[in-house]
């Protein structure tokens, strides 16, 4: 499977059996990882990681994972410091960096963006997460989670909790979901419903099932995916007021769960997962994170051809 | 009654009849043809009249005008059930059902107030488009938003 110079903008864009390639090399990149020798796949290669909105967390991810395989990193994540302060185009931007770097990893407030990038870049572009619209990196290091977590994907329900509307991971995620034999229950206050586009995307491939109380659905989950509601999304902070805290999950709520569900959430988190959880075998977010390591650095590996 | 009714129906020497056109949308289906009425063709809009096939339909006739198929064919986002009709000499010289185009680029907006289209980007909107009929809608290439055929009409 041919993915040297391929674009990462959306899921939608894969169909499962590239998802599952994607699962299966990200495997063997766990595998070498294990054995201690240092992996030099992209030794003299560089990838460009422009952020146009505040990040730690993944930028921290894309680099660890670029540098684990031997190549080097560039960027900026602070663009109030940069030539976008003094009124340049995305555009421009990226028809600059590219003469730089074998791959750029872009992360920008507006939806579409990725899209743009990828359009006016002759390299590969990694959309790390568009506006509110999409997060695929995250997508398929959430599945290789669960995947990993629970030896499969095929027959799980799995429960996704929070901001639906605003929150991309979970968009990027649904759209992913819609590959495999699933049942999907979206849990949301009525105000952070799902998109309409991306239920009418999912309904029909997959079973979902919508409830605005985790209390509900918890018995008969295999996975819980549970989000941070992201103040700086709401463009009303009168509507943020009205469903902060409105979920939360914790020792209680777990009692009803599976013995074996297993917690993911896309950190950071702030309240909405009790601290009492990380000591249970339900926790699995700190891992998430070292999955999310191995799973980029897979598709860098992959779409710069050293796969 | 006859007078009344010859002269809403008058043929037309030379041009396009512009029929089955959805109750209510001739307006916008000129807005969408550009015309404004400033080009100097007489244009004839005929709006609700009753029609067996849709019950009431709008019309337009635009004199001394040939429109091309491709020029005609996004009118159906907002007039799916159009038919063109090429008028030479009094006579129907082509008749044919508008077709939805594929892709529309740079005639709506993205109504996603966060797409990077409605920003400063050197690019044109470019949607796709999906379903067909009253259930047509419209996905932004960039965004993924959908638009529906209401909020379609609203641009119009």
């Amino acid at each position: 499977m041919e993915f040297k110079g391929r674009d990462i903008i959306s899921i939608r864009d894969f169909t499962r059996e590239e998802i599952d390639y994607i699962l299966r090399t990200a495997e063997r990149i766990e595998r070498m990882e294990a054995s201690g020798e240092p992996l030099n796949l992209l030794s003299g290669k560089f990838l460009g990681i422009i952020f146009f909105e505040p990040s730690t967390r993944t930028r921290l991810s894309f680099e660890a994972a670029m540098k684990r395989m031997g190549g080097g990193v560039i960027g900026f994540g602070e663009p109030e410091m940069s030539s976008v302060k003094k009124g340049e185009t995305l555009a421009d931007t990226i028809r600059v960096v590219e003469n730089y770097v074998d791959a750029l990893v872009l992360r920008h407030p507006m939806e579409g963006s990725a899209r743009l990038a990828a359009d006016f870049a002759r390299i590969p572009v990694i959309n790390a997460g568009s506006g509110a619209e999409e997060h695929p990196t995250q997508a398929l290091l959430d599945l290789y989670t669960i995947h990993k977590e629970k030896g499969r994907i095929d027959g799980l329900e799995i429960g996704v909790l929070g901001d639906l509307r605003y929150g991309r991971t979970v968009h990027s995620l649904a759209y992913a979901l819609a590959n495999y034999e699933v049942t999907l229950h979206l849990i949301s206050p009525p105000e952070l419903r799902m998109r309409r586009e991306v239920l009418l995307d999912i309904e029909g491939k997959i079973r979902v099932e919508q409830a605005e109380r985790v209390e509900e659905v918890i018995p008969r989950l295999d996975v819980l995916y549970v989000t941070r509601i992201q103040k700086e999304r709401f463009p009303d902070p009168a509507e943020y007021e009205r469903v902060r805290g409105a979920y939360k999950v914790d020792g209680g709520l777990l009692a009803k769960a599976k013995p074996d569900l297993i917690v993911m959430h896309p950190l950071p988190r702030v309240d909405e997962i009790a601290p009492e959880v990380d000591q249970t075998p339900h926790a699995v977010y700190f891992r998430q994170v070292r999955y999310g390591l191995i799973t980029r650095m897979a598709l860098l590996g992959l779409v710069m051809g050293a796969l | 009654m006859t007078e009344k009714r010859e002269l809403r129906v008058e043929k037309i020497r030379d041009g396009t009849v512009i029929d089955h056109i959805t109750a209510g949308t001739a307006l916008a289906v000129l807005r969408i043809l550009g015309i404004t009425g400033r080009e100097g063709h007489i244009v004839s809009v005929l709006m609700n009249v009753p029609s067996r096939k849709l019950g009431r339909k709008d019309i337009v006739k635009i004199e001394g005008r040939e429109l091309s198929p491709g020029e005609v064919d996004r009118i159906a986002l907002v007039a799916p059930k159009a038919t063109i009709n090429i008028i030479r000499n009094f006579e129907v010289a082509r008749k044919e059902p508008v077709k939805p185009p594929t892709t529309i680029i740079d005639v709506l907006k993205c109504q996603n107030v966060a797409c990077i289209t409605n920003s400063r980007e050197p690019v044109k909107p470019i949607f796709k488009v999906e379903g067909e009929g009253e259930n047509i809608a419209l996905r932004c290439y960039y965004c993924g938003a959908l638009m529906s055929r209401e909020e379609i009409l609203k641009q119009f």
